[in-house]
């Protein structure tokens, strides 16, 4: 088993999410993650999803998925060729005598603080998993008195783009 | 009893000889004078759609929400509408429809409970590739989500087991949301499409413009395969010492029988032909094996274990072909032939995938294979020949004083005319219709094959007929699967649609009853139907009755001697339908079989009766 990302071009029609997410439970495949926003063409969406499966149940995911009407084109986005971010909120304790070291350790990762309470301090801070990962351990002896995660986001590097989307947009939608 | 009351309306299809692929419209470009288009209300834009999609038939059932599209409906000229009894009888006629005449067949009913009925047959339909659409009502747009009287989101039940579907939200969709319906269904691997309309919707007005112009840019079905794949795999043919065309349903959905015939024909290489396929290859042809799988041939099962090169063609790999899927054709490299890419290297890994349509591929295949001479062939054909000699598809009388299932379905099919077309239900008579009937031709044997749908027989016999309304149309069925759906033999006697209905009537789920006889030391488990008489009860129901209350002739076969007498008379009714009840013993076993979750080497001959395989050493 590994962790893959997919980057999923949809339709951006009513119940895309849900035929997507069906697809995975009914196969029998485990979401990690899963995070969709709409694309720089309004009818087109992008759902990026995080599998952990073998590689021949990949296969089987992207082939499933292909044949959803909805869905336009699928892409495996590999850590080293892809930019691959998550956002973190997380709410720690932070009273007089622990702040200045809360904090030390939120700079060392370029979180921002945005809630301070007497007691608190709130974080933002974005990066790949590990790095979020990473961030939480530090955070854990203090205290950490909730925390959201957003799904992965991701984006290929290079100059080229996963598609151009006006192939599938027809000119009057 | 009752005389039809309606004159069938033979269709434009009726005599055309084989199924073809079906036609899907073309996306045409919109009508330019969209404003000369005219104003109708939704359910008027259904019943033209349908008009134009040159729909014949729709088989449903009216109510409350999907009220409106039936108005214009009665004023259609073209298409007929088939008022059922129930709207599972419905979605069966429609793939028994689309079977027997390779278009798309429809289905209607109204929403929640209506709608809901619709489930098992586009279940089935999904699992068989079956190209039908089913158009639903539903409560108005402002009341979905309140759980509004008959609301159901059949949407949401029906996503897994549809190819594709729509809740239309404004009555300017519905022609194009009609065309993409029965392209989706018609295309690619064909399947089930669900079109949820609600009311308000059937009501409002909307300009009608025809040909819409759809809008599918995810869907683009491949049916030219790749070149390259096509030359490895007529080498690797041309190379296999024990090869075996494995063919399946997508042969029959291509159309693609006449070229592999010349593939076969070609190649020398043994055929077997699934569940699905039958009739894809001439059971008379020499190099056919028959069906493989649970309960089929030791042959064919045994020539798909020892192979050395199976070629699949539009066949998946089922649990029921393969047995236990660790063990199958363990020596074999696969060639695996199919127009959806998901089923290629699904269960089993591919060492040549091609996806595309059967016909192109096998008619590409045949361009480049360089024949070898057969002789490299001729050790298989011997160990093949020679398990055939030995263990040929048989039964043995039980001297029960009944009729043996297999000999009645045996001389139905001897007796029945050329080009008849046969339904079967599933369970036993199901697998005996498969052995003892021979199929000569593609789209002569429908049946439910991966949903495996008690109550398949009868509505799509009726769907088949109405398609194919010069054809005889037999339904093979049981006594427990004619209980779910006979009440379509109402439809069938007013709408004037005569099929035929062989009830193979051993009193018992007899499937069931076969597993409890070899796996539970017959204990039988809620298995007796008590539809034979017996000094306890008398026959519940009394089939010979039922029929004739449902408007149709009812016979009786009890004796040997009187079985081909009454088959005549059966074949010769053809102004309303007819209900044989065949009185079988219920101690028959499907012979072979291979045990459920074992390797196919531990097929079966009959009970504890293992093939003498030569080469068991080897093993």
């Amino acid at each position: 088993m590994s962790t893959h990302t997919l980057s999923v071009l949809v339709e951006n029609k009513p119940g895309v999410l849900a035929r997507v997410a069906a697809l995975f439970s009914r196969r029998g495949f485990n979401i990690d993650s899963l995070a969709v926003g709409e694309t720089e063409h309004p009818g087109v969406s992008r759902i990026t999803i995080v599998v952990d499966v073998e590689a021949g149940s990949l296969e089987q995911v992207t082939k499933q998925l292909n044949k959803l009407i909805h869905v336009l084109k699928i892409v495996e986005l590999e850590a080293g060729s892809s930019v691959q971010r998550e956002l973190l909120l997380v709410k720690v304790r932070a009273d007089a005598a622990t702040r200045g070291q809360v904090i030390a350790a939120a700079e060392l990762f370029k979180a921002r603080s945005v809630d301070v309470t007497p007691d608190t301090v709130t974080f933002e801070v974005t990066g790949n998993s590990d790095k979020i990962e990473a961030f939480l351990e530090v955070l854990e002896p203090f205290g950490i008195k909730e925390l959201v995660q957003s799904g992965t986001v991701a984006l290929g590097r290079g100059a080229k783009s996963m598609a151009s989307l006006s192939r599938y947009v027809s000119p009057n939608s | 009893m009752s005389t039809p009351v309606k004159a069938p309306k033979p269709g434009p299809q009726a005599a055309k000889a084989q199924p073809v692929r079906p036609k899907a419209p073309k996306p045409a470009p919109p009508i330019g004078a969209s404003s000369a288009a005219p104003v109708l209300t939704g359910a008027q834009a259904v019943v033209r759609a349908l008009e134009e999609l040159e729909v014949e038939a729709v088989f449903g059932i009216p109510g409350g929400a999907i009220l409106p599209a039936y108005d214009p409906l009665l004023d259609s000229e073209k298409v007929r509408h088939v008022l059922v009894r129930h709207e599972q009888g419905a979605g069966h006629a429609a793939q028994g429809y689309a079977l027997a005449t390779g278009k798309v067949g429809v289905c209607m009913a109204t929403s929640g409970p209506g709608a809901t009925n619709l489930v098992t047959p586009l279940a089935d339909a999904h699992m068989d590739s079956v190209p039908i659409v089913a158009i639903t009502g539903q409560v108005a747009s402002s009341a979905i989500g309140t759980d509004a009287f008959q609301e159901a989101d059949i949407c949401g039940i029906t996503m897994p087991i549809t190819k594709h579907s729509y809740l239309v939200t404004d009555a300017e969709d519905i022609p194009r949301v009609l065309a993409e319906a029965f392209y989706v269904a018609a295309s690619g691997r064909p399947g089930p499409v669900l079109v949820d309309i609600p009311k308000d919707i059937l009501n409002a007005q909307a300009p009608f413009v025809w040909p819409p112009k759809m809008d599918l840019p995810g869907y683009r079905p491949t049916t030219q395969p790749h070149g390259k794949q096509i030359r490895e795999a007529a080498a690797l043919i041309a190379e296999a010492r024990k090869p075996v065309l494995y063919v399946g349903g997508g042969v029959v959905k291509s159309g693609a029988h006449a070229e592999l015939l010349a593939l076969a024909e070609l190649t020398g290489a043994p055929v077997v032909t699934t569940l699905m396929a039958r009739g894809a290859f001439p059971d008379s042809h020499p190099q056919h094996l028959g069906m493989p799988g649970m309960h089929g041939t030791v042959p064919a099962v045994h020539a798909l274990q020892k192979s050395d090169l199976l070629v699949a063609l539009g066949a998946r790999f089922d649990d029921r072909v393969t047995g236990k899927l660790s063990t199958f054709a363990p020596e074999a490299k696969i060639v695996h032939v199919d127009i959806d890419p998901a089923e290629i290297g699904k269960n089993r890994e591919a060492d040549v995938p091609i996806v595309g349509d059967c016909k192109a591929a096998i008619s590409a295949m045949i361009e480049a294979y360089e024949d070898g001479g057969k002789e490299r062939l001729k050790t298989w054909w011997e160990t093949l020949d020679d398990l055939r000699d030995r263990y040929p598809l048989g039964y043995t009388d039980i001297d029960d004083g009944l009729l043996t299932p297999q000999w009645v379905i045996q001389r139905l099919g001897e007796l029945a005319p050329d080009d008849t077309i046969w339904t079967a239900g599933v369970g036993q008579h199901q697998m005996w219709a498969s052995q003892f009937v021979k199929y000569e031709k593609p789209g002569t044997f429908l049946n439910s094959g991966g949903l495996g749908t008690m109550g398949f027989a009868v509505p799509a016999a009726m769907g088949a007929k109405l398609g194919r309304i010069d054809r005889t149309v037999w339904a093979i069925d049981g006594d427990g699967c004619f209980q779910m759906t006979n009440q379509e033999l109402a439809t069938c006697a007013i709408e004037g649609i005569p099929i035929k209905v062989a009830v193979i009537n051993n009193g018992n789920l007899g499937m069931v009853r076969q597993w409890q006889t070899l796996f539970y030391e017959k204990r039988y488990s809620q298995t007796n139907l008590s539809t034979h008489h017996s000094e306890a009860s008398p026959r519940i129901p009394d089939f010979v009755k039922l029929a004739e209350a449902l408007g149709c002739v009812g016979l009786r076969a009890e004796t040997a001697d009187e079985v081909d007498e009454i088959i005549k008379q059966a074949n010769a009714i053809n102004d309303r339908p007819v209900v044989v009840d065949f009185t079988v013993g219920p101690d028959a076993m499907v012979w072979p079989m291979v045990p459920a979750g074992v390797s196919n080497d531990e097929i079966l001959y009959a009970r504890d009766v293992r093939p003498n395989f030569d080469d068991e050493g080897e093993i």
